[in-house]
C-alpha cells in the first residue's frame, strides 16, 4: 500500500472511533465597528509602532509626495511596473527627475543580480490594509512580481484610504479569497526585521530596510495631516 | 569561548537529569533563558490587552479540533486542490521517507545547493544531515538557525532557535565562521549575516520551507515569519519543497485569520508578524519570479497514531507557537537543549514520547511541576498537564498501552509497594496499626532517601498520627460542651 493509502486508512479506521466536528462562531475577529477615520487612524499607528513611515497625500498629487520619499530616502533606482496606474503615473511624473526606472516584468533569471544589487527601491499598489494590525495587503501580478517588494532595501507601498478594513477576517471574506486565490498572496507589516540576537530588534534582516506606505485620499478628507 | 572552536555538543532525551544538572550549572544559560522569558511572557500579555482572550481561544481549540474532525477528508481535499493549483503532493510515513522523497526531488534537479527557510519538521526529521550525505549542501537563512547551524548547534526554542546565546556568544560565532569583526552591534551582524545569505539565496537550487498552515479549501500553504528569509527561500530558488506534518491542515481559508492572531501573540506578543505569505501554486505563464515546481510534502511519523486516541489527540491540536515553553518555570531554568529532543519544553514532553518512543523520553514527562501555566496559556487549549499525567501513567505500564514503550519505568518493587499502599489504604485496622508502628519508630527513618534528599531533608513520620489528633481534639469538645450544658442547668 502507498504510504498516502495507508495514512488514509488509519485515520479513517480510528480506534476511538469517528471524531464529532464542532461549529466555529467567528463573532471574536469582526465586527468592529469602526469608522473610516478609526480605520486610517489605527493602520497608521500599527504599522508605524513596526517601523513603517506613513505618509499621507492627495489622490490627485501623489507623484509630487512619491519624488519627494525618493529624494528623500537618495533613491536612484526604482523599480516599477508599467501597466498598473499607480506604475503608469508614477512613471509619468518622474520621467524627467533624474530617477532611472527599472522595469520588472522581466523574468527574474535575466535580471537577478542586477535587482539584488543595484536596485534603490521598489514601488508597488496594494489592494488593501488592516486597520487592526496595520498590514498591507498584496497581491503581486506579472506586472508587480513578488520579489520587487522585498529584494529593494526600500519598499514604496501605494494604498487608497478607502480600501482599509478592520480585520483579516473581513478582508478574506468580504473580498471572497477562498473563491480565487492568486499565485501568492501577501500581508505585510513593516519592514523585515529580526531580533534573534538577543531579543534585539533590527530591521533589513533578509528584506527591505525601510517601507514607506503613500495613502491616497480622494478629495478632501478632514482631520488628517498631509 | 574566546576565540577558540567551540566543543560540539549533543543531547538526548535519555540523559535529562544530567543535561540538567549541567545546565543548572551554567549561569549564562540561566540568565540567558530567564531575561527572554521574562520579556516573552510580559509581551504576549501586553498584546492580548484588547481581546476577548478566552473567547479567541475558543475558537482557536475548536477550529483545531474541527480539522482534526475531518483529518482524513481535509487532507485528501487539500492534495486534490494543491495538485488543481499545479502543487505536487508526496506523502512520508515517517522522517526517512520524507527525506528520501525530498532528496529525490533535489537530485531530479541536479541540486546542490539548497537553502533553508525555517521548519521544525525538517529538525525533527534531520533533513540537513540526509541531504549533506548526499553531496547536497543545505543552509539554513532564518538568522537564528543560520547561527546555531554555524555553531553546529540544534534550535534550543521553536521560535527563537539560538535564544541559549548572547550577543556576545554571537559575535564571537560570526567571527570564527564567517571573518566579521567581534562588535556588540547588532545592526552591524545583522547586515553581515544578510550579505552572506543574500550571496546564497541567489545560488540555491533549491528552497525547503515549513508549514504554518495548509488550507484544504484553496490548496493554500501559509508560512509566518518576521525576517523574509521564508519569502526568499519560497520566490528566488526554481524549485520550493514545503514540509509539513499531516495535522496542520485547517478547512476552510476563514479559519486562517483566528489562528494567525493567537500564533503571533502568543510566540512573541506581536500584535502581527513582518510577513504572512499564501502560497497557492507555482509560477504561472506570464508571471517573473516565483519557483517553476512546487512541491508538498505530508509527513506522519506517528501522528496517525496520536490521532488514535481521544485524549491523546489534543496533543495534534498544537499551532507551534512556543508560549507553553515561554511560560514553564523548569524550561526556563533548563533550557531547551536539555530536553535532547526537536521540541523542547511542555509540548516537546507531551509530543516527543509519540515520535521516538517512551524509552528513549521517559524522563520527559516528569520534567515538570505540573503547575499548570503551559496549559492556562496555550492559545488551542491543549490540556498539557493532563498530557503529562497521562504519559507518567502510560511509561509505568498503568495506562491504555497505546504508546511506544509504554511500561518502560515500571518495576515490580514499585508496583509491589504501591499496591501494598492501596491495601493499607483500604483496611483501616491494619492501616491503624501501621502508622502507630511508624510513629513510634520514627527516629529510626533513613536520612538518605534517593533523589529527594539530594536537596532536602528526610521527612519523619509524626509521633501521633492526624487521625489520632482529630480524635483527641473531638474527645476534648464534647468534654466541654458537656460542661457547659451542665452549667447551663444550674
Amino acid at each position: 500500500m502507498s504510504a498516502r493509502n495507508a495514512i488514509l486508512k488509519r485515520l479513517r479506521e480510528r480506534l476511538d472511533g469517528p471524531l464529532s466536528a464542532p461549529e466555529s462562531d467567528f463573532a471574536v475577529v469582526t465586527n468592529r465597528g469602526w469608522s473610516q477615520e478609526e480605520r486610517l487612524a489605527r493602520f497608521a499607528r500599527w504599522i508605524g509602532s513596526v517601523h513603517g513611515e506613513v505618509v499621507h497625500a492627495d489622490a490627485a498629487r501623489w507623484t509630487e509626495t512619491l519624488a519627494k520619499v525618493l529624494a528623500d530616502k537618495g533613491v536612484r533606482r526604482l523599480a516599477l511596473g508599467k501597466e498598473h496606474p499607480v506604475a503608469a503615473e508614477a512613471r509619468d511624473a518622474l520621467v524627467d527627475s533624474g530617477v532611472a526606472l527599472v522595469d520588472v516584468a522581466r523574468d527574474i533569471e535575466q535580471w537577478q543580480r542586477e535587482q539584488f544589487e543595484s536596485v534603490d527601491a521598489g514601488l508597488t499598489s496594494t489592494r488593501g490594509a488592516i486597520a487592526e494590525t496595520g498590514s498591507l495587503w498584496l497581491w503581486p501580478s506579472p506586472d508587480e512580481p513578488r520579489l520587487i517588494s522585498l529584494v529593494p532595501p526600500l519598499h514604496i507601498a501605494v494604498l487608497d484610504a478607502d480600501t482599509v478594513e478592520d480585520t483579516f477576517f473581513d478582508v478574506v471574506e468580504r473580498h471572497g479569497w477562498a473563491s480565487g486565490m492568486p499565485t501568492n498572496a501577501l500581508l505585510i507589516s513593516g519592514p523585515s526585521k529580526t531580533a534573534d540576537i538577543e531579543q534585539t530588534l533590527a530591521y533589513g534582516v533578509h528584506g527591505p530596510r525601510e517601507l514607506v506606505v503613500i495613502v491616497r485620499h480622494a478629495g478632501e478628507s478632514p482631520g488628517v495631516t498631509r | 569561548m574566546s576565540g577558540q572552536n567551540p566543543v560540539v555538543q549533543t543531547y538526548s532525551p535519555r540523559e535529562f537529569h544530567r543535561q540538567a544538572h549541567d545546565a543548572l550549572g551554567n549561569p549564562q544559560i540561566r540568565a540567558n533563558f530567564r531575561k527572554a522569558m521574562d520579556g516573552l511572557m510580559a509581551k504576549r500579555s501586553e498584546s492580548f490587552d484588547d481581546w476577548d482572550l478566552e473567547t479567541l481561544r475558543e475558537l482557536g481549540a475548536n477550529i483545531r479540533l474541527r480539522a482534526l474532525a475531518k483529518l482524513p477528508d481535509l487532507l485528501e481535499r487539500l492534495e486534490a486542490n494543491c495538485e488543481a493549483n499545479g502543487i505536487k503532493v508526496h506523502w512520508a510515513e515517517d522522517g526517512e521517507q520524507a527525506c528520501r522523497i525530498i532528496r529525490e526531488i533535489c537530485e531530479s534537479h541536479d541540486a546542490r545547493s539548497v537553502i533553508k527557510g525555517k521548519s521544525m519538521v525538517s529538525e525533527e526529521m534531520h533533513l540537513n544531515a540526509h541531504l549533506e550525505e548526499a553531496g547536497i549542501e543545505a543552509l539554513e537563512s532564518d538568522l537564528g538557525e543560520y547561527l546555531v547551524q554555524l555553531n553546529q548547534q540544534t534550535p534550543s526554542h521553536i521560535i527563537m532557535p539560538a535564544i541559549h546565546l548572547n550577543t556576545d556568544e554571537i559575535s564571537e560565532i560570526l567571527h570564527d565562521k564567517t571573518g566579521t569583526e567581534r562588535t556588540r552591534d547588532v545592526d552591524y551582524m545583522t547586515a553581515a549575516a544578510r550579505a552572506q545569505l543574500r550571496e546564497r539565496f541567489m545560488a540555491a537550487d533549491v528552497g525547503v520551507s515549513g508549514v504554518n498552515f495548509a488550507v484544504a479549501e484553496t490548496g493554500t500553504l501559509c508560512l509566518v515569519e518576521n525576517e523574509g528569509n521564508g519569502r526568499m527561500t519560497t520566490t528566488v530558488p526554481p524549485v520550493h519543497v514545503a514540509v509539513t506534518g499531516i495535522e496542520k491542515v485547517v478547512e476552510h481559508l476563514r479559519d486562517v485569520p483566528p489562528l494567525y492572531s493567537l500564533l503571533t501573540r502568543s510566540a512573541t506578543g506581536q500584535h502581527v508578524t513582518t510577513y504572512f505569505n499564501m502560497i497557492s501554486s507555482p509560477r504561472k505563464d506570464g508571471e517573473h519570479d516565483g519557483p517553476r515546481e512546487v512541491h508538498l510534502v505530508l509527513v506522519d511519523s506517528g501522528r496517525s497514531r496520536i490521532y488514535q486516541d481521544d485524549e491523546l489527540l489534543d496533543t495534534l491540536r498544537c499551532i507551534r507557537c512556543g508560549a507553553c515553553m515561554n511560560h514553564c518555570p523548569v524550561y526556563t531554568r533548563v533550557g531547551g537543549h536539555t530536553y535532547g529532543t526537536t521540541y523542547p519544553g511542555p509540548i516537546g514532553s507531551i509530543l516527543s514520547p509519540h515520535l521516538m518512543g517512551l524509552d528513549d523520553t521517559k524522563d520527559l514527562p516528569t520534567a515538570s511541576s505540573l503547575c499548570g501555566a503551559c496549559g492556562e496559556v496555550c492559545p488551542v487549549k491543549i490540556p498539557i498537564p493532563d498530557l503529562l499525567v497521562r504519559l507518567r501513567r502510560e511509561s509505568v505500564g498503568e495506562g491504555r498501552g497505546n504508546v511506544a514503550g509504554a511500561g518502560v519505568k515500571r518495576t515490580r518493587k514499585e508496583a509491589a509497594a504501591w499496591k501494598g499502599f492501596q491495601w493499607l489504604a483500604t483496611h483501616p485496622f491494619a492501616w491503624r496499626a501501621g502508622t502507630s508502628v511508624a510513629g513510634k519508630l520514627r527516629a529510626l527513618t533513613p536520612g538518605k532517601l534517593g533523589a529527594w534528599t539530594d536537596y532536602r531533608t528526610a521527612p519523619k513520620p509524626a509521633g501521633t498520627t492526624l487521625h489520632a489528633l482529630v480524635k483527641r481534639h473531638q474527645a476534648n469538645r464534647s468534654e466541654q460542651a458537656g460542661k457547659s450544658h451542665e452549667e447551663e442547668r444550674r
